[in-house]
């Protein structure tokens, strides 16, 4: 054991300069020179500079001007990009039940197209930037009235939002909700609505 | 379930082992200290590390020496990560200035890491200053694979030697694995992963002001050079809380792709490169195909239990079209995506995870912690599925060499009793550390305490946490909470049983076989590259596997499955 003792502990140091340093560095310093904008997050500014969200981490909407996202376990009130979490509930768990219960009665009041899975369940990060296209359909008309614009506009901004599978193999058709509002309130600005 | 959700699980798998093929080729000459492309660059470092080390690097060492060097290093990590973690508080490079850590779960953690399970009891984003995840856990990513490698490169040399003594030497065979393997393979996943959309920032966080007015603090870190290594050393510890569900950490289907197939290849890389050290590429396929058809089978049988088994909560809530479980799913996933990483993750030892594995169906979980309780084999973690494996060809062989009566050899090595009880040694640990630690926690109060969820779940919540650990592998049904003392300690305890209680027996196994003369196979010899050896290995680990944990696995996943066709009918 004692001969192992040098090799040990200068084997640890040595690897803890280059992997936990220069390694992390080092790819910082080439990430943020090839690709700035997604190194730093790929945070979305609004035309002051502010940054208003990134475009992965989902965010919390209420206004019936906006499209909703799923709900959400990350912290107290959804969406607490510091703090994420699934709810873990089991299938049998009584809260999960209730829960699921009391969102799809509030869906059912607001438009009796059938609720799409996405709409009722929390993701696994509590930060899902995505709805399914389902789910978005069945927002549009409370959108477009809330905006007094024509269904199909909407639709369409949705529809400009919208990615399929990748290579139509991987992952599932989704619908970025952060995009999807700021194209809203871009055709359709804030005073004058 | 849809022929695209089929298509991905094949098209994951598939990439998967054409990844892992060339890099085991390439692996195979790492380990024989040939030349490599990558020489002109990484030599001079190497050098440079074993001067410093006092290492000769021509010095082969028998199998108490290597065990002790993989001891002696093992314990340095230890003792360095436990020492950053509960002074993390006083050290630069902790922007949000979190504090240290309490003594139990510096304990777990450092243990997790150093073990290469990466069990997390803490939430990233809450908890680990940047420097911790750099200079702590990225450091111990890397290594703890580094060990692992290393070990089952001595296997393989103990294999092709013919009476010999020496395995090789572990500071080399260490050094090796980590500067020409795990390094570059890291740099290029980590960038890829940036260009498609990962993070890595030295900031500690950015304050959005969203659409409608309120703050949300988005937490970055350097999440990519982290994740790649994550993965490639089967090592899983994310970022943050919620792993590569989190979308900074896995934002879209094809950094999931990436980061799937870098968290498999390298295993099946190193069966690979065993085959051609040993000098058994043949056998060393049977290996492969054993893995990969059941981590296909249970990977079917996620996706399965995931998309077909009735839903209560949503039947009660009358939504009758509900065709997956979404809860704790990301949509850009979806049911498929899920549940292929949810099987490469268990079966490898990895223990990343792309969605919660506590909110699965009954037999998906059950199915996700069964490839745990098999051994960690399908593909294992980094080197040590590999050796894992070569323990079951070996109890595979015994069996069928009882059943012929004929004394069994595995590629030209005779299997006596010495090996076998090294064998029935490691292999004896993970129910020991699974079922002791977990019939314990059942009745305890202080531990009960920590569940979420009651009745079946809650015992497969224990079960699994203790597979996890024993297993090394570190994903979590995660509506137990951990980070508590009874829970932080014998978690520990489970994972360095699992770890070193496995590991010193394979390295005894591999002095055994080392010692002993290589035999050119016979007319009776079994041959052990034909498609009955695959069944019969296949056979022997689900056997195996099934009379330890099916009575466990009743109690919970099972009952509970008709606990939910009761619910719905």
């Amino acid at each position: 054991m004692i001969a192992n003792l040098r090799p040990a502990i200068v084997s640890m140091a040595l690897f803890s300069l280059l992997l936990g340093l220069a390694y992390p560095l080092g790819v910082t310093g080439l990430a943020q020179a090839l690709f700035p904008a997604q190194a730093g997050g790929s945070l979305i500014r609004n035309a002051s500079g502010e940054v208003v969200g990134s475009r992965w981490v989902g965010q919390n909407f209420k206004d019936q001007a906006y499209l909703r996202p799923r709900p959400s376990a990350a912290g107290k009130d959804g969406y607490d990009a510091a703090g994420s979490s699934g709810s873990n509930l089991g299938p049998l768990n009584e809260d999960l039940a209730a829960r699921i219960k009391t969102d799809a009665e509030a869906l059912r009041a607001e438009s009796p197209a059938p609720i799409p899975v996405d709409a009722v369940t929390t993701s696994g990060s509590g930060l899902d930037p995505h709805v399914s296209p389902a789910n978005a359909a069945r927002q549009v008309a409370r959108i477009a009235t809330a905006r007094k614009a024509q269904p199909a506009e909407v639709q369409a901004v949705i529809a400009a939002n919208t990615e399929g599978s990748t290579f139509g193999l991987l992952g599932e058709p989704r619908v970025n909700v952060l995009a999807v509002n700021l194209a809203l309130d871009a055709r359709w600005p804030r005073a004058q609505r | 379930m849809d022929w695209r959700g089929w298509a991905e699980i094949v098209f994951t798998i598939a990439v998967t082992v054409a990844v892992g093929w060339p890099l085991g080729i390439y692996m195979a000459r790492v380990w024989a200290g040939e030349r490599t492309p990558l020489d002109l660059l990484l030599k001079p470092v190497e050098t440079g590390f074993y001067a410093a080390l006092g290492v000769d690097r021509n010095k082969g060492q028998n199998w108490l020496g290597y065990a002790g060097a993989v001891l002696a290093f093992s314990a340095a990590g230890f003792v360095l990560l436990y020492a950053l973690l509960r002074l993390q508080g006083l050290l630069p490079l902790n922007p949000q200035g979190f504090d240290g850590l309490s003594p139990h779960l510096a304990f777990n953690t450092a243990v997790s890491f150093v073990t290469n399970t990466n069990w997390q009891s803490y939430g990233g984003e809450t908890t680990m200053s940047s420097l911790s995840q750099m200079l702590g856990l990225t450091v111990q990513n890397f290594v703890s694979a580094g060990a692992g490698l290393a070990i089952a490169a001595a296997v393989a040399r103990a294999f092709a030697a013919d009476r010999g003594e020496m395995l090789g030497n572990f500071w080399v065979d260490l050094t090796r694995s980590v500067l020409y393997v795990l390094l570059p393979v890291s740099i290029v996943t980590a960038l890829a992963l940036v260009a498609a959309g990962v993070p890595q920032s030295l900031l500690a966080n950015v304050t959005a002001k969203t659409l409608e007015g309120a703050d949300q603090i988005i937490a970055l870190f350097p999440v990519a050079s982290q994740e790649a290594i994550k993965q490639w050393g089967t090592n899983g510890g994310g970022l943050f809380n919620v792993n590569s569900a989190h979308p900074l950490e896995n934002p879209t289907p094809l950094t999931n792709l990436i980061e799937v197939v870098s968290l498999n290849a390298l295993a099946f890389g190193t069966v690979i490169a065993f085959g051609r050290v040993a000098g058994a590429r043949k056998e060393a396929r049977a290996l492969l195909a054993a893995m990969v058809i059941l981590v296909g089978l249970g990977a079917a049988a996620i996706y399965s239990s995931e998309t077909l088994t009735p839903q209560p909560a949503m039947i009660a809530a009358g939504i009758t079209d509900a065709p997956a479980n979404m809860e704790g799913k990301e949509v850009r996933f979806g049911a498929a995506a899920s549940s292929i990483w949810a099987a490469q993750t268990t079966g490898a030892s990895n223990g990343s995870v792309n969605s919660m594995h506590a909110s699965y169906m009954p037999l998906g979980g059950g199915a996700a912690m069964f490839l745990m309780q098999l051994g960690e084999i399908l593909p294992g973690g980094v080197g040590s599925g590999l050796y894992g494996m070569v323990v079951m060809a070996l109890l595979a062989v015994f069996v069928a060499g009882l059943m012929v009566g004929r004394t069994p050899e595995y590629l030209g090595k005779k299997v006596e009793s010495r090996e076998i009880k090294f064998a029935m040694l490691a292999v004896l640990i993970l129910p020991l550390a699974i079922l002791g630690f977990s019939a314990i926690a059942a009745v305890l109060p202080v531990a009960l305490e920590g569940l979420l969820n009651k009745g079946p779940r809650g015992l497969t919540e224990i079960l699994y946490a203790y597979s996890s650990a024993a297993g090394n592998n570190g994903s979590a049904f995660a509506g137990l909470t951990a980070n508590a003392p009874w829970w932080n300690t014998t978690l520990g305890i489970a994972m360095l049983l699992g770890r070193f209680a496995y590991m010193i027996p394979v390295i005894a196994l591999a002095g055994a076989i080392a010692a002993k003369p290589k035999l050119k196979p016979t007319a009776g010899t079994l041959p052990s590259d034909s498609p009955l050896f695959v069944g019969l290995l296949i056979g022997i680990i689900l056997i195996l596997g099934g009379l330890q944990f099916f009575p466990a696995l009743a109690l919970g996943p099972i009952v509970e499955h008709f606990q939910v066709l009761a619910a719905v009918r």
